[in-house]
């Protein structure tokens, strides 16, 4: 399948994209990894006039942790993640992840700035950057804004990024002291999107949850953050009924559609029973179980 | 727009339209049909070749995209005449029946080895994951990838 014909436009420094972005203006489409881009425009569900294709700008694929936070270039690689020491060390819910994302092949060039942009609500990364509370940086030639991953996922595959604006990082603050978290995945197969997916993360403090994160995939028009959840969480010591509580008020912020891959009812339950798993693992990664 | 690719070490300059896929370069312009299209929708791994020694789906890159890098097909295994050892393992192991997965399945496996020799089970099946095959039920693949690891090791003790 040939996509639309489009002009092709590879920059090599940020600078350069910037100015092409802000001339193309809505024409223009990035490429990155392209692992959902160019399967879209060989379906013609996207046709744009011009690509940009950063893979050839340099230093947008470092990461690496500066002062009290984790910062990830745009442009890292799923399996960069997966291979990360630094990320397995100490990033639990990224290192859950990265290597369930998609399949080997695929992770190879899918990268992070491009699978938050598309903005699927099936994408495992935005359930983990919503859970992890982290923030974007989105530049143009008008200057750097950083927004919250939970306004930046705004609508099914509408991101909240202007025509001329480029992803560049992903940040986060690093945890400190008794924390843990995972990703747990529903899938029918490697490849497949997630039936039903749940990032999970805890910080203990003084012997009660200092700070919670959950973040749900393909139950919602987005990914979802499950404030309620959350909230319901802080300050609580943990207990098997408090996290069941925490699974039932997540399912309770789910909203999935029956398919091929299982009924509403299904889904919603899948979403209690692996919050609560997932709760249990990373209180059990907090010492804390 | 005019791009090199360096295919199975000889660079070869082509002029081909950005909205052209690697793997229609490969084999239309190329000639190199040992590449397949299978689903063309990223999901099988038919299509596997080598970006500069990383498995990728040539059914999701455009050939301009590869300009100035490295490509390896299923063509470029063989050296000096003689098969490469996935491909005498594939063979010997009778990893393949209609065929059409094994040349994705061989670049895959010669990938995971060079970065693990003598892979477990479930380490092959992992590295695998994103090439399917509708005839063998895999055992054989996963037999013939562990075999060509061991005779990997073996000749390079030897020599």
């Amino acid at each position: 399948m040939l996509p639309s014909s489009f002009e092709y436009h590879r920059p090599t420094t940020i600078d350069e994209a910037l100015d092409l972005l802000a001339s193309l203006g809505d024409d223009a489409k990035v490429l990155a990894g392209g692992q959902s881009l160019i399967p879209m425009m060989k379906l013609r569900f996207a046709a744009p006039a011009h690509l940009v294709d950063i893979n050839r700008i340099e230093g947008l694929d470092a990461i690496e942790e500066v002062g009290d936070e984790l910062h990830i270039g745009a442009l890292v690689r799923h399996n960069q993640l997966a291979r990360s020491d630094l990320i397995n060390s100490k990033y639990h819910m990224i290192a859950a992840a990265a290597p369930q994302i998609a399949d080997p092949l695929v992770r190879n060039l899918g990268t992070i700035g491009g699978s938050l942009t598309h903005c699927d609500p099936s994408g495992d990364l935005g359930a983990v950057m919503l859970a992890a509370d982290a923030r974007v940086t989105l530049r143009s030639k008008d200057g750097e804004r950083e927004m919250a991953i939970a306004d930046f996922l705004a609508d099914t595959f509408q991101a909240a990024i202007e025509p001329n604006e480029l992803l560049t990082a992903v940040k986060l603050t690093s945890p400190t002291g008794s924390y843990g978290g995972t990703y747990l995945k529903l899938e029918r197969k490697i490849g497949d999107y997630a039936t039903v997916a749940v990032a999970t993360r805890l910080s203990m403090s003084n012997g009660t949850i200092g700070g919670a994160g959950i973040g749900l995939t393909s139950v919602g028009l987005t990914n979802i953050k499950a404030t309620d959840a959350e909230t319901a969480l802080s300050g609580q010591a943990p207990s098997p009924e408090l996290f069941a509580e925490a699974g039932r008020l997540a399912a309770a912020a789910s909203s999935p559609v029956s398919d091929v891959r299982g009924s509403d009812a299904y889904k919603r339950h899948m979403v209690e029973v692996y919050v609560r798993r997932g709760l249990t693992l990373a209180a059990e990664m907090a010492g804390a179980a | 727009m005019e791009v090199t690719l360096t295919v199975n070490g000889t660079a070869h300059t082509v002029d081909v339209e950005p909205r052209e896929l690697l793997v229609h370069v490969l084999r239309e312009d190329l000639r190199l049909t040992g590449t397949h299209i299978g689903c063309d929708t990223t999901s099988c791994g038919a299509c596997t070749v080598l970006l500069d020694g990383t498995p990728v789906k040539s059914c999701t890159m455009f050939a301009v995209q590869a300009d100035g890098r490295e490509v390896t097909t299923v063509e470029g295994l063989k050296q000096d005449g003689q098969l490469h050892p996935i491909q005498a393992a594939f063979k010997e192991e009778h990893g393949l029946q209609c065929g059409f997965c094994t040349p994705g399945m061989m670049l895959t496996g010669a990938a995971l080895l060079k970065e693990n020799a003598s892979p477990s089970d479930e380490e092959v099946r992992w590295a695998i994951s994103g090439n399917i095959c509708r005839c063998t039920g895999y055992m054989n693949i996963v037999k013939a990838i562990q075999t060509a690891g061991q005779q990997m090791a073996a000749s390079t003790t030897e020599s």
